[in-house]
């Protein structure tokens, strides 16, 4: 097997693209990629305030190297969502990589890493969010990750915030909401989405790299990451999606890239085009009362947004450790 | 060879020597879905993998 750029010997294949790479010329494939894919979507231009979502896994940590890499000005966010030793562990690659690739870089910025402990910050974590509120855990996560991320990126003052999702990641989503047809998920299921309503500028730009290739680009930086799942994953849609997927792109590489990027190129405006607007992204937004976001009101009309209310709900309760809410949920 | 395989973490021996395609095939894992990472550094699939290698089968789906 031969690069197929200087023809020495390879130590990837990437099927889809029938190409080879050695190590050297595999950091620059996903370099490039990730360049096109930020001009592709007008994602960010040279000179933009970046904040990068870091989970301590492979494809945030590889995005937020890249990013460097590639000489944007970026910081990384960090939550600790408390899940027991599966958080401890990913804070620690977190904290790992910004100390041996973040800090010492050399760079005209002064990148930084900002953690936020949803322990120490709001007095609550995901699986005592989800035993209290009776929230699927998945679902109390995002929420307080979605609105933290919001937040930090609005009040920060950056100009956009980036996530590590791939392209293994979207053509699941997209192909569970075209199973079920969930038009309005379809309607915003793009790689940038712009600021709007009192909401940051987001954008998704590994939508090109394939999740084993984010792994690999990990591997040969140098990179450790938090390689085991989370405990709160296990069995959930996304992962059954992901593997009918990888069936299919065995039998047709190229199948699941093609699924994807057709969809943003043929379907996606007519999606966007019919879609209701709900009031969650319409104008009828008034500020939280407790933190200011912007929101749709609670079901009886109280202006306060989901997460103030889930982390009310939360905070203080006695905390419920991951494995005993693991067998309570089967 | 010593194989260490994640999620959870285990350890089987397999005897050598045996390329990557092969070592998946009896493992039952799916290229695409997979690293085979030895002394730090990826493997490619048809590479020769002696008796004597301790490598690591690394999943790469995750389902977060
Ligand atoms: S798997 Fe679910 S609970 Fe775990 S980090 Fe992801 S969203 Fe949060
Ligand atoms: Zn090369
Ligand atoms: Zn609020």
């Amino acid at each position: 097997m031969k690069c197929r750029v200087c023809r020495e010997s390879a130590v990837i294949d990437i099927r889809r693209h029938n190409a080879n790479f050695c190590a050297d010329h595999f950091l620059r494939y996903c370099r490039d990629q990730v360049e096109r894919t930020m001009k592709e979507f007008s994602m960010a231009t040279p000179g933009d305030r970046v904040l990068v979502a870091v989970s301590g896994g492979k494809d945030s940590l590889a995005l937020w190297d890249i990013l460097l890499e590639l000489g944007y000005e970026a910081d990384g966010l960090y939550i600790g969502l408390g899940i027991g030793d599966y958080s401890d562990v990913s804070g620690n690659y977190v904290r790992d990589f910004t100390s041996s690739f973040v800090a010492n870089r050399e760079s005209e910025h002064a990148n930084s890493l900002i953690e936020i402990g949803l322990r120490d910050s709001y007095d609550y974590d995901v699986p005592t969010a989800a035993d209290v509120t009776g929230r699927a855990p998945c679902s109390a996560c995002g929420l307080s990750k979605r609105h933290l991320f919001d937040r930090a990126a609005h009040d920060g003052g950056y100009d956009v915030l980036m996530t590590g999702h791939n392209l293994d990641d979207e053509a699941a989503v997209l192909y569970g909401n075209v199973m079920r047809w969930q038009v309005d998920y379809l309607a915003r299921q793009r790689p940038m989405l712009p600021a709007e309503n009192g909401f940051p500028k987001k954008a998704k730009p590994l939508v090109r790299l394939s999740e084993r290739e984010t792994a690999a680009y990990c591997v040969l930086r140098g990179i450790d990451y938090q390689v085991e799942e989370c405990p709160m994953a296990a069995g959930n849609r996304h992962l059954e999606y992901k593997h009918a997927l990888a069936a299919s792109e065995e039998a047709s590489p190229g199948m699941k890239q093609a699924f994807y990027f057709g969809y943003l190129r043929e379907a996606a405006d007519l999606f966007e085009q019919s879609a209701v607007r709900t009031p969650d992204d319409g104008p009828g937004l008034v500020p939280c009362e407790s933190c200011g976001s912007p929101t749709s009101g609670d079901p009886n009309g109280q202006p306060r947004c989901a997460f103030c209310r889930l982390s009310q709900r939360a905070a203080g309760a006695d905390p419920v450790p991951v494995e005993l809410l693991k067998t309570k949920r089967r | 060879m010593l194989v260490h395989l994640r999620n959870p973490s285990r350890q089987i021996t397999v005897d050598g020597p045996m390329s990557v395609v092969k070592l998946l095939k009896k493992l039952d894992l799916r290229r695409e879905s997979v690293l085979v990472i030895r002394d730090g550094t990826l493997v490619p699939g048809d590479a020769l993998l002696p008796d004597d290698a301790e490598v690591e089968v690394r999943p790469v789906i995750s389902g977060g």
